[in-house]
């Protein structure tokens, strides 16, 4: 079946879900690609989204397999240009119209209050993808230990999260 | 190196926050791949780098805007940036050249890493690397919390937005399109203009 359009209206539609950052999306996006169209489970979601963490550049790449997976190349091009277009188009628009608005007061407000919301919606992002990434103490111990060091010193992420790939083997591999 | 921004930053009469007259479409499109290419770890520290640090293209007060107004709006903050960016040296020609360059290679290379996922990603190594990749990513993504919420929040009370929001995607199941726009609008209210600041805000 051709799954083209379904790649173009489920994420042009996640994109503009992405308020803070691409974990706002993360639940809808579970909903939408595992449980409504089975593009892919559950499990394969979370790896792929944290494969893409080690990727360089804006760390939602792993779209672009979904799309592969539902559309061949051409899906990837697709789901690409949905879930980047309408929030860059928006970003166009706004950033016209941003600099007119420096004396509006309301200016203030509307950064000031979408601040928490965005960052709530991180949480209940990355509280989504827990549950199905963190299945023991060993996962609970390395998730901890990644935030942990990240507070606490200058590292990379992506070393760290290489790291979770290292820590992945020792705990996991089927002695 | 950058002949344009070295001319434009040694121009007497430019102002700091002017943007160097007539960056190359194919310089920005190329500073913004490489930056695409190379970000491991977070694109933000990389923009700062090159567009502030090396080319000059814009300046640290321009940055910090331009990045509150990416965090704002729906887009992740690379793109967002880019499209700011490259609108601000070039326009819409500028925008597009900026967001395909940081988005290429990224997307090349979870091209190829789905397809090999696809094919191997059964086997017991993976599988195992891929549960410690999992779990590191959660921790990854709790430490941008925690670095936000130090950096934007601006009252005690906006952790009860925070709460609210989670509760309402993780317990009501409200959907992530009505809790941003429900407890959005309660926040903006609550952090709406106030008499005092009106004098300050209007100067």
């Amino acid at each position: 079946m051709n799954q083209i359009p379904a790649l173009i209206r489920v994420f042009s539609y996640l994109s503009l879900l992405t308020v803070g950052g691409g974990m706002a999306a993360f639940p809808e996006m579970k909903t939408l690609t595992v449980e409504v169209h089975k593009w892919l489970t559950f499990p394969q979601l979370i790896h792929l989204y944290s494969v893409g963490q080690m990727a360089p550049g804006p760390n939602m790449m792993m779209i672009v397999a979904i799309g592969q997976w539902a559309g061949g190349t051409l899906g990837a091009l697709v789901v690409l240009v949905a879930f980047f277009g309408p929030t860059a188009i928006l970003a166009f628009i706004v950033a016209r119209a941003w600099r007119k608005l420096e004396k509006w007061r309301w200016r203030t407000s509307i950064q000031q209050g979408l601040a928490p919301v965005s960052i709530g919606l991180l949480l209940a992002g990355c509280f989504s993808m827990a549950k199905g990434a963190i299945t023991g103490t060993e996962t609970a111990a390395i998730a901890v230990g990644v935030l942990l060091i990240l507070l606490r010193y200058k590292v990379n992420p992506a070393l760290l999260v290489l790291g979770g790939a290292a820590l992945g083997l020792f705990s996991f591999l089927p002695k | 190196m950058s002949d344009a921004a070295a001319k434009a930053s040694l121009q007497p009469g430019a102002a700091a926050a002017a943007a160097p007259a007539d960056v190359p479409i194919g310089q920005i499109f190329l500073e913004f791949l490489t930056i695409g290419a190379t970000s491991f770890g977070g694109v933000v520290p990389y923009l700062r780098a090159s567009l502030v640090t090396k080319r000059h293209w814009i300046d640290d007060k321009e940055f910090v805007e331009m990045l509150s107004i990416s965090q704002s709006l729906p887009g992740l903050n690379a793109t967002n940036m880019a499209v700011l960016v490259g609108e601000k040296l070039r326009g819409a020609l500028g925008s597009i050249a900026a967001i395909i360059g940081v988005c290429l290679p990224g997307a090349v290379l979870m091209f190829a890493v789905g397809i090999f996922y696809h094919r191997h990603g059964d086997h017991v190594w993976i599988t195992a690397a891929l549960k410690g990749v999992a779990a590191a990513a959660v921790g990854l993504i709790l430490s941008t919390v925690v670095g936000l919420s130090q950096k934007s929040l601006t009252g005690k009370f906006d952790f009860v937005f925070i709460a609210l929001t989670v509760l309402a995607v993780n317990r009501l199941h409200l959907g992530v399109p009505r809790t941003l726009i429900g407890v959005g609008i309660i926040a903006i209210l609550w952090h709406r203009p106030r008499k005092e600041q009106k004098e300050s805000a209007v100067q």
